[in-house]
């Protein structure tokens, strides 16, 4: 809870020192950058999303940087973030490659689409769309409260084809799960449409992977939650590489982030058993309520 | 008939991947670390000087690149001398160890037989070298 009310003060003392203009010297940026990735690392890890859903209105909305580079820094930040985690979700079984492949693939490829027109279209256009975009999902994780294991009880077509099926070994509920997905063709599409809006809004979509693996596909909610880390490392490795080679990526902002989130996200794990998980997500939902308001308002050009 | 997985063999794919996973993310951290220091403490001159950045990073990323002659694609390659630049080894360390996990896997998919699976990761590893590649 001291974690995201540090945040939501990181952010606000930000525009603070943006007004101040050139007086503020380069160096304040990277090390603020610093400061609200690591607490922002901490607080995505306990709260359950991503970090690029709240690096992009936080650091879009209150930092002196344009959407172009902030894009580019939450597509790499969000990527190294689920590199560093991958490997423990993957041994431990969380993450399933045989469930990410196939939702990579489609992800990925929308998300390259996605990143060359985000890239493309005007700044004020996407700034609107990422308020209107980033209240959403707040509202969407704000219902999505309680989402369980729903289980698919037979596989359709597709599934069976790609053998979308396994066991898990879940430590804390003591059972081994037998699980199997449905709806593939429709979980396919979900993905590439996830993949395009991340592309776009420089966003992982964790938020969005989750709900569409667990509810829609009928993947158990660990397997989900794991999956979804690895979808998003290879979903933004192409939108990442679009960023790179267009040139928006501006290391001053980018290396700070990187190094921020992942030691942050590593407080995090080791806080998560101890932290009141729902508090951290209703401010959570408070932060991306604000940030997104502040990304509509300054998209329609009512607070620049 | 329907074929299920052989967990033992998902089993090796998954360790296999998550070593790989692993080795890049730690290199890619220290190399991003070791370039930033050398980066802001000026033991390597930046392309960019440092203290006119507050006056371009609030521009688009088109504006940017015309004002600094910054270059896009590759060609940052030529300029690994400055700071700035050679942060983006680590950067790109990054954006490839997704396309080295796939491309170690691929061999093993296709000794067990995974066709399907072999087929999908060489289409991704296509998709991904395509957006690496750059403008043609």
């Amino acid at each position: 809870m001291r974690a995201a009310l540090l945040l939501l003060a990181l952010a606000y003392s930000a525009p603070a020192w943006a007004a101040e203009g050139a007086a503020a010297p380069w160096w304040v940026w990277p090390i603020a950058l610093f400061a609200v990735t690591f607490v922002l690392g901490i607080v995505a890890v306990v709260a359950g999303i991503g970090g690029g859903v709240l690096f992009v209105p936080l650091v879009g909305g209150f930092f002196p940087f344009h959407l172009d580079f902030v894009r580019g820094a939450a597509l790499l930040l969000a990527l190294s973030g689920t590199l560093a985690a991958g490997p423990l979700l993957l041994r431990s079984g969380m993450a399933n490659l045989r469930l990410v492949m196939p939702l990579a693939l489609a992800g990925s490829v929308a998300s390259f689409a996605g990143a060359v027109v985000g890239l493309a279209a005007p700044a004020q256009l996407l700034q609107t769309a990422l308020g209107v975009t980033v209240i959403s999902v707040a509202l969407l994780i704000w219902r999505s409260r309680g989402i369980d294991h729903l289980g698919a009880a037979e596989s359709d077509a597709l599934g069976r084809m790609l053998r979308l099926e396994g066991e898990f070994e879940d430590p804390a509920a003591g059972m081994r799960i037998d699980w199997r997905t449905h709806r593939t063709l429709l979980g396919l599409a979900a993905f590439a449409a996830i993949g395009f809006f991340g592309g776009v809004f420089g966003l992982g979509a964790g938020f969005a992977n989750v709900p569409a693996l667990n509810l829609l596909m009928g993947a158990p909610l660990k397997i989900a939650v794991g999956s979804s880390g690895l979808v998003i490392s290879v979903i933004n490795t192409s939108a990442a590489w679009v960023y790179i080679n267009s040139g928006a990526v501006l290391p001053l902002l980018v290396v700070p982030s990187i190094l921020g989130v992942m030691l942050g996200s590593r407080i995090g794990a080791r806080l998560l058993r101890t932290t009141p998980a729902a508090t951290v997500r209703r401010l959570v939902i408070a932060v991306m309520l604000l940030a997104g308001s502040r990304a509509l308002l300054r998209g329609l050009g009512l607070w620049n | 008939m329907e074929l299920k997985p052989d967990p033992a063999q998902d089993a090796q794919v998954q360790a296999l991947y998550a070593s790989w996973l692993d080795i890049g993310a730690r290199t890619g951290f220290a190399v991003s670390l070791v370039a930033l220091l050398a980066y802001v403490s000026g033991a390597m001159t930046p392309f960019v000087p440092l203290a006119e950045l507050p006056a371009l990073w609030s521009l688009p990323v088109g504006r940017y690149l015309e004002l600094t002659n910054a270059p896009t694609g590759w060609n940052w390659l030529r300029l690994l001398v400055h700071g700035d630049y050679l942060n983006l080894v680590g950067i790109v360390l990054f954006a490839s160890v997704t396309i080295a996990c796939y491309a170690r896997i691929l061999l093993v998919l296709l000794r067990q037989g995974e066709r399907l699976y072999a087929l999908i990761a060489a289409v991704e590893i296509a998709v991904l070298l395509v957006a690496a590649a750059g403008p043609a």
